[in-house]
């Protein structure tokens, strides 16, 4: 990196403050740019309480989806309880997040720390990585930061010459996507099939093998190094005041340069798809985005308009700013077909456990199948908004809402599009997907 | 835990077990049974009741447990799988960039459809779910790498280097 841009961007960014190279991940690489000062800071300077406040005052809210507030959930477990767990969520699935996995691959030690952090502030003497059975290079990248924080005295038993010990243990997931659900993850780290649990109680008060468990994503953990090193309140005057923060948002579909962006929160939505993106395939037009990973509502081109990244303007606007995963969508695709992918995917993961969802998504998936196959017939649209309807708020885990709400977008957004093909038995463009 | 007769194999697996029981704190043996089933599969390419119950014993959760993990979790095998094992993801981002396309495409190449395995055993296809590689979709993953930004030409030439 060279000029003056870079040298903002070093300044600046919470992630992507550097080049990246061969060893840009490593230890040596970490430590060069400031890597484990947090760490350091913490254990010389501070107590426990006072990494929690630092986070709390930051305004860091969940970054896996749920977007609730960081220190919020550190604040609800019991920290005189004989056994806390910490516990990273790195089983990234959401359809259209690729962010976690960027951070395990190119900045481990950053995540590393930051779990240090929070186990120093939850008096958590075992934290536990869940990374999706699938990653390769991500898992090799995170197990390659252990072993050197453990050969350098980062990991383990006093850490930096201090009392403080912790220990990280990477466990790899076995390829479902309900997993990702905070207490399917927890079942599932249990030895368990990954059916979620039934709240209250909530993980902070009863979780990992009963104990008092956090369960935090990926990209939280590896905002809090900044957040101990530069202050809670200066992370809070970054991007939209009321959600505040970087994040890495992630483009993907009909886009000219599709990829993982570090933006503050309150960017232009439309900035970020027509000039960093570089605008539409082929110079057509903007059909539709879904906003933040495949399960929150989709929003049309004329819903985007004004729309800024942060979570009170995406909830405005009827959607949510989930996981950061942008879909973009061009003119003439099929959204007919294009919820169908969807459809199945959420009736592949369904887990079964709770009727409305089990039932819901293969009655929504099976409807559409039929549509698709030019069988369908008009009271298939009624269906399609009954059943949905019929799982959202029902289920024990947010799976049953996620997959009814993009359901219920697409018909309310795109209704024109399942009459045509209920009607015409083809679709009204051709059943395109590609732009 | 001895192995039974019939398991001529598992003392190679026993001992792989021994190293991973050690990473986990000890009172947590039962975390250790997805761990344990993924040791099996990396060395047998598939699990068998046998070794599930293997699996059980040495965790020591009741075999059902062990049962419902396998038949659950949808990256373990309980029938034999090709020497490589090929994903091509189907969804949302990959099929806007083209999925549908490649799946045909790898189908045609090899001769077998989604869930099918080659006849030679050379390789098992599968249509898979998000592989969290949106930006650079299409995206497949052989055996444990992943391949982005697919064509027709790049899948043809990671296929033919498949022995």
């Amino acid at each position: 990196m060279s000029g003056q841009a870079a040298q903002d961007v070093r300044t600046e960014n919470v992630f992507m403050s550097f080049a990246v190279t061969s060893d840009s991940h490593t230890l040596d690489a970490y430590r060069a740019r400031g890597g484990y000062e947090a760490l350091g800071k913490a254990l010389r300077t501070m107590q426990p309480g006072d990494v929690e406040r630092e986070v709390t005052a930051s305004g860091l809210r969940g970054r896996g989806g749920a977007n609730f507030p960081v220190g919020s959930k550190w604040s609800f477990v019991n920290k005189e309880s004989p056994v806390v767990y910490l516990c990273c969520n790195a089983d990234e699935g959401e359809p259209g997040t690729f962010k976690d996995r960027w951070i395990l691959e190119h900045v481990p030690h950053q995540l590393v720390e930051g779990i240090l952090l929070a186990a120093f502030a939850l008096h958590a003497r075992h934290a536990f990585v869940y990374i999706r059975g699938e990653f390769d290079l991500a898992l090799r990248r995170l197990r390659g930061a252990l072993d050197e924080a453990r050969a350098a005295g980062l990991v383990g038993e006093h850490i930096l010459g201090s009392a403080f010990a912790c220990d990280v243990v990477v466990h790899r997931g076995g390829g479902a996507y309900v997993c990702g659900e905070e207490s399917s993850l927890i079942n599932s780290l249990e030895g368990k099939k990954g059916y979620p649990r039934n709240k209250p109680p909530f993980p902070a008060v009863k979780g990992f093998y009963g104990a008092p468990t956090v369960v935090n994503n990926v990209e939280t953990l590896a905002n809090v190094p900044w957040i101990v090193a530069r202050g809670g309140a200066a992370y809070a005057a970054l991007g939209n005041k009321a959600n505040p923060g970087h994040r890495l948002f992630g483009v993907s579909g009909h886009v000219n340069k599709p990829g993982l962006y570090e933006l503050p929160t309150g960017y232009p939505m439309k900035k970020l798809i027509f000039e960093d993106c570089g605008g539409i395939l082929g110079g057509k037009p903007l059909k539709a985005v879904i906003p933040g990973g495949s399960s929150t509502p989709v929003l049309t081109a004329g819903e985007i308009e004004a729309l800024t990244l942060d979570a009170p303007s995406l909830q405005q606007a009827g959607s949510m700013l989930g996981s950061g995963g942008l879909i973009v969508i061009a003119e003439g695709t099929c959204m007919v077909r294009l919820l169908q992918v969807l459809t199945r995917f959420y009736r592949h993961e369904s887990c079964g456990q709770c009727t409305p969802c089990r039932e819901g998504t293969a009655w929504m998936d099976d409807i559409l199948a039929r549509v698709v196959d030019g069988r369908g017939q008009a009271a298939d649209l009624a269906s399609l908004q009954e059943v949905p309807e019929g799982i959202l708020g029902n289920t024990l885990c947010a799976l049953g809402d996620a997959a009814a709400m993009p359901v219920l977008s697409f018909m309310k957004k795109f209704r024109n599009e399942f009459e045509y093909f209920v009607a015409n038995r083809r679709s009204l463009n051709d059943g395109r997907l590609e732009a | 835990m001895k192995p039974g007769p019939g398991d001529a194999d598992a003392s190679g697996l026993l001992e792989e077990f021994d190293r991973l029981r050690d990473v986990y704190p000890r009172q947590m043996s039962a975390s250790l049974v997805l761990p344990l089933l993924q040791i099996v599969q990396q060395q047998k390419g598939h699990v068998t009741p046998a070794d599930a119950r293997l699996v059980a014993d040495y965790a020591g959760v009741p075999p059902m447990q062990v049962v419902e993990a396998l038949s659950w979790y949808t990256m373990l095998h309980r029938q034999p799988v090709g020497r490589h094992v090929v994903k091509v993801c189907r969804n949302i981002a990959c099929a806007l960039r083209g999925s549908d396309r490649l799946l045909a495409h790898v189908q045609k190449k090899l001769g077998v459809a989604p869930g099918g395995t080659t006849a030679d055993g050379r390789v098992t296809f599968l249509a898979v779910e998000c592989l969290a590689s949106c930006g650079t979709a299409p995206v497949m993953q052989v055996d444990e790498t992943y391949h982005e930004e697919l064509d027709e030409a790049k899948v043809n030439r990671v296929l033919e280097g498949l022995r």
